[in-house]
């Protein structure tokens, strides 16, 4: 199978605080892959190692074959076309309305009339349901409308890749259910790779082409959605299943209760 | 020796601050000025020019009006008072106009510069902006540099005319200088390259700093509140620390005594 995307043995520091520590995954052409982690284990940094916005202390990250790591700013610039992120906030230009920001790309990186950009923006906005809200600033909409604002914009330009900084954080339901929706139609319709970093679980589990675990700096489970349910490993059914306790601890490292109150830290 | 460490990691800050702030004007300077960005900088002109006018005019009147009356009772007393109009003009062009002009600048565009661009990145703007394979540089920063550029010297020229005019209201309308000499006299006395020209080499020196600090502060501000609140405030303090500073200096290069 094709890989889009090839993360190899990356370690990753900041400052003192290592967030990988020798982690490797691959992301296949055409699918769906999640990366899911508790929260605050760095997986929005994964996102943006991958684009190149941050670079790893040791490994490499290769796009289409292309280490992302040794390019030049000039070249990076030009891959960046071929992919594109969906921020948790959205990221909408607040300056600008709905249809300006999705024509936002297509106005940089193009030279096409208006006409025709009027024409991709409206089939756009209409692929993610909101072709009635093009003249709306971003400031009116919901949350889970500027997320899909958000996705048309991503689209815009018909990417490769396509990188989800948790699509599901904060949503309801039903924008839940839309985003869930609109994720797998576009990568199958666009054609598109597409790469969800969250912590819902379920959704996932029911998207997903092939999943990755991570915790604790490392990849601590992959697979389909039905190898990772039927994993063995406490460490993913903790976080599949939501317990408080486990290999995962409740409490953050501390010295015993007990001790610190009769002064044994001092 | 624990005051001495942080003496030396608030140095090694500083400087590498100041080496972050270089480097982010070189790139933002180094792009290639493009057809397509001509737009953006006159939006930002309208923001940081235009939208600025009326506080710069409602001062510059009001510091005209002062220096008139201050002036007044003391050059009347040597019956000097046809003097009135090159002691406002010049103290305006030289030292007034410019320099009330950036301090005005950094509070009002200033801190609205570092305040826009820290929003810009706390809610991801900047970096959708870079996934965009857009650089933020050339796209956000470098127009609002070259809008600050263009607007401060024009705005001091503005600020230095309306206060000529604030006191030839209090001087001549109100306090009975005759009119001839107010303009005669400054006309004879007011030099073009000495006065004019100084006074907005002058500006154009506090607009690079001005611009460069309020910029810098939003680019480089930590993206949540507490740290855009903080570089606002730096905005303010530094450029306004800045200016009074670098007047000194450039009035010492230019008007110094041969």
């Amino acid at each position: 199978m094709e890989h889009l995307v090839e993360i190899d043995n990356l370690t990753f520091k900041r400052a003192e605080r290592t967030i990988y520590d020798g982690i490797s995954l691959k992301v296949p052409k055409g699918k769906i892959t999640a990366v899911m982690g508790p929260s605050g284990i760095g997986k929005t940094t994964l996102l943006r190692l991958m684009g190149g916005q941050l670079l790893p202390d040791k490994g490499d990250v290769k796009f289409d074959g292309e280490s992302i790591v040794s390019m030049s700013r000039k070249s990076l610039y030009e891959t960046r076309r071929r992919m594109s992120m969906l921020f948790q906030s959205g990221a909408l230009f607040t300056d600008m309305s709905v249809f300006d920001n999705v024509a936002f790309p297509l106005r940089e990186h193009t030279s096409l009339s208006e006409d025709i950009i009027a024409t991709i923006v409206a089939l756009k906005l209409q692929a993610v349901g909101l072709r009635g809200a093009a003249e709306l600033m971003p400031s009116e909409l919901s949350g889970g409308m500027a997320r899909r604002a958000a996705l048309a914009r991503a689209i815009a330009l018909d990417p490769d890749l396509i990188m989800f900084d948790e699509p599901f954080a904060g949503q309801d339901p039903i924008s839940m259910g839309v985003l869930v929706k609109l994720i797998r139609e576009l990568n199958d319709a666009l054609n598109l790779t597409s790469v969800v970093v969250t912590h819902d679980v379920t959704e996932v589990l029911t998207i997903a082409d092939y999943i990755y675990i991570l915790a604790d700096k490392r990849i601590i489970g992959e697979g389909t959605a039905q190898q990772i349910k039927e994993s063995d490993s406490e460490l993913v059914q903790q976080f599949l299943k939501g317990k408080a306790d486990g290999p995962v601890p409740f409490h953050y490292p501390a010295s015993d209760l007990k001790e610190s109150f009769l002064g044994a830290d001092k | 020796m624990s005051f001495l460490q942080s003496l030396g990691a608030k140095t090694i800050g500083k400087v590498t601050a100041i080496g972050r702030a270089a480097l982010m004007l070189f790139g933002a300077l180094v792009a290639m000025p493009r057809l397509k960005n001509i737009p953006l900088i006159v939006k930002q002109l309208y923001v940081v020019g235009v939208q600025s006018l009326l506080i710069i005019m409602v001062s510059g009147l009001f510091i005209g009006m002062v220096m008139a009356l201050q002036g007044y009772t003391i050059l009347v007393d040597y019956g000097a008072e046809g003097s009135l109009g090159p002691m406002v003009a010049l103290s305006l062009l030289r030292e007034l106009g410019p320099v009330v002009t950036a301090l005005l600048f950094a509070g009002r565009a200033g801190s609205a510069l570092t305040a826009e661009i820290g929003l810009m990145k706390a809610t991801e703007q900047l970096s959708s902006l870079e996934m965009m394979a857009v650089d933020p540089l050339r796209r956000i920063v470098a127009p609002r540099f070259w809008a600050g550029m263009l607007a401060m010297p024009m705005l001091a020229i503005i600020f230095s005319a309306i206060g000529i005019l604030g006191g030839h209201l209090v001087g001549v309308d109100w306090l009975g200088v005759d009119a001839g000499s107010y303009w005669s006299i400054m006309q004879s006395t007011v030099d073009w390259n000495q006065d004019v020209v100084n006074g907005v080499i002058k500006s154009l020196v506090f607009a690079l700093v001005v611009t460069w600090i309020a910029i810098f502060k939003g680019y480089d501000s930590i993206p949540t509140s507490e740290g855009i609140s903080k570089a606002t405030t730096e905005t303010v303090v530094y450029s306004s620390l800045a200016v009074l500073g670098l007047d000194f200096v450039l009035t010492a290069l230019m008007f110094g005594i041969e």
